[in-house]
């Protein structure tokens, strides 16, 4: 995703001449070819997050169009109230990009970790989150993130899913879901790098004899509803996959939809314990430590179904 | 605006009266029939619990109706009791948390300098408002990038929201601070309209500097039971209160 990003970011700027990057003094081997190519449009505001935000707020309000970068912990939890105040209170021209979705920095520890971004982005009025799963997702949401009115954070990995499937038809769109499979019997919900560990339960599923329905979810913010009510509907099963913790996750924004919708459907979130990670390891390791293997969740949802079967819609 | 809503913070409006004034009587280049006008000097309160001072001055500048300000922190209004971008015409951004009107400032500055404007950005914080990091992060800034059209006020009237600035987190000595941080300093009479009008006709103080005025006030000015007295950060004036206050504000 980064290489997309930063080509993408490459191409905007040449059509823009407003457009602003402003980083955190990282996003070392990434931004050399930026700075290089717009030295003026360019500040390593160095290591101030707070500075930064309200810098990027002042520029925006200014006319410029302002990409800020850094660690996802530096770049929404720091400097949060500047997020809020400076950025959303003035609905400001600023897109916000976190490198290291989840568990990305895994051996780095939790001051490194994301897990709680996206509930904390998600709770800011007027704020569009997006988490994108592969290459094409992340040139989309920088191309439109631009286009779309007021702030915008994305949620990058270094690393994204190799494959994309989609129906045919489908285009990226803020707040419109990619359906990636079509399915009858149950829903898989996900979004960003971990998708490609749906999509394996997606096959394990199928090969149970179920027929699965695979979505990516990259938009947080705007949830887009229709796609879950359709599920509840036309499917017996819900399950969403965050690499976030449960609580503000993707898998709290799905129940609150169903829980305003008159169709019954069973429904588990999974996703990260609420607590802080203090184990060392690569981000495969400790996602299958802590609630996000595979095989484990493919076994709960096999069993919840033996359950749901038994009042399985018709 | 006070006494009619029962609103907080009239010491801290009455310290940077004069401050204001001279900003928007003599030194800024603004239009009020324009408040957007894009070559327009910008202001930012970042002590942005004075903003009862704010609205009044740009009402008596001609922005929009004086009698808009009865409506102040009134159920329904929009002038709330914390600066708010665009409630009344030529206010800039919003603010109320400490320490966000410099960061913010330095983005107007920079657009500035990168647009090759010469409209210059004013910021007034207050000397409690030092305490924040993020005052400090952006005073470092703006000297790195030489951004000699940015102009801090400081309201010094020594006092913060629990007592004396000295007693709870002593800045002392405050201007050798902004010196060490780039910035080219200079200190003036905070209540003298005069002299404030004439350190800030001559920014920058230095070339390729940020400069910084060190505006010596008292909080509460003007009304005898309120100067340098911590309680009226909090307390709005009653009936007999608020009529010998502007009996002796009449008096001036």
């Amino acid at each position: 995703m980064r290489s997309a990003f930063i080509s993408m970011l490459m191409a905007l700027a040449r059509a823009n001449k407003d457009l602003y990057v402003l980083t955190g003094d990282l996003g070392f081997s990434v931004f050399e070819e930026f700075q290089k190519a717009y030295p003026k449009r360019f500040f390593d505001v160095g290591v101030a997050e707070q500075n930064m935000m309200g810098i990027a707020a002042g520029l925006a309000l200014s006319g410029k169009t302002v990409f800020v970068y850094s660690i996802i912990p530096f770049v929404t939890m720091r400097c949060f109230e500047q997020i809020r105040n400076d950025i959303c209170l003035h609905q400001a021209e600023v897109k916000i990009v976190g490198m290291g979705a989840g568990l990305h920095y895994g051996p780095a520890g939790p001051s490194h970790h994301a897990t709680e971004d996206i509930g904390i982005m998600k709770s800011l009025p007027g704020m569009t989150v997006i988490s994108p799963a592969t290459r094409e997702d992340t040139r989309q949401a920088m191309q439109q993130a631009v286009k779309c009115k007021g702030p915008v954070y994305i949620r990058l990995a270094k690393t994204q899913m190799d494959f994309e499937r989609k129906l045919a038809g489908q285009r990226f769109r803020i707040g419109k879901a990619l359906i990636w499979e079509d399915g009858r019997d149950v829903t898989l919900i996900s979004y960003g790098r971990i998708l490609h560990k749906v999509a394996m339960m997606k096959d394990m599923l199928k090969k149970k004899g179920f027929s699965v329905r695979l979505i990516n979810m990259h938009t947080l913010k705007p949830l887009d509803q229709k796609v879950i009510v359709d599920a509840a509907r036309e499917t017996s099963a819900i399950f969403t996959v965050d690499e976030h913790n449960i609580s503000g996750g993707l898998g709290t924004g799905v129940a609150e939809v169903l829980a305003q919708c008159p169709d019954q459907v069973f429904f588990r979130p999974f996703g990260l314990p609420d607590g802080y990670i203090k184990t060392a390891g690569q981000s495969e390791y400790l996602q299958n430590k802590y609630g996000l293997n595979e095989d484990e969740m493919t076994k709960t949802i096999l069993r919840d179904l033996n359950g749901v079967r038994r009042v399985a819609k018709v | 605006m006070h006494h009619q809503a029962d609103a907080s913070h009239i010491g801290s409006s009455f310290s940077c009266v004069e401050i204001l004034v001279a900003l928007y009587f003599h030194v800024l280049k603004i239009d009020p029939a324009k408040p957007k006008w894009p070559q327009r000097d910008r202001l930012i309160l970042s002590k942005g619990h004075a903003a009862s001072v704010l609205y009044a001055t740009l009402a008596h500048r001609g922005f929009f109706d004086p009698t808009r300000l009865n409506k102040y922190c009134q159920d329904g209004s929009r002038l709330l009791g914390h600066v708010t971008r665009d409630c009344v015409p030529g206010v800039e951004v919003s603010t109320g948390s400490l320490g966000h009107g410099l960061p913010l400032g330095i983005g107007m500055g920079l657009a500035a300098c990168r647009d090759k404007k010469s409209y210059r950005t004013f910021i007034v914080i207050s000397d409690g408002e030092c305490n924040e990091g993020s005052v400090w992060e952006a005073a470092m800034f703006a000297s790195h990038h030489k951004l000699d059209n940015i102009i801090v006020i400081i309201d010094v009237n020594r006092l913060q929201a629990f007592g004396s600035t000295r007693d709870i987190i002593d800045m002392e000595p405050m201007a050798d601070k902004w010196r060490s941080f780039g910035w080219a300093v200079r200190q003036a009479d905070g209540h003298d309209v005069k002299s404030l009008a004439k350190n800030l006709d001559s920014v920058p103080f230095e070339k390729g500097k940020p400069s910084v005025l060190m505006a010596h006030t008292v909080k509460g000015k003007g009304v005898s039971f309120m100067e340098n007295q911590l309680a009226w950060h909090y307390r709005s004036p009653k009936k007999d209160q608020y009529a010998q206050a502007l009996e002796e504000l009449d008096r001036i």
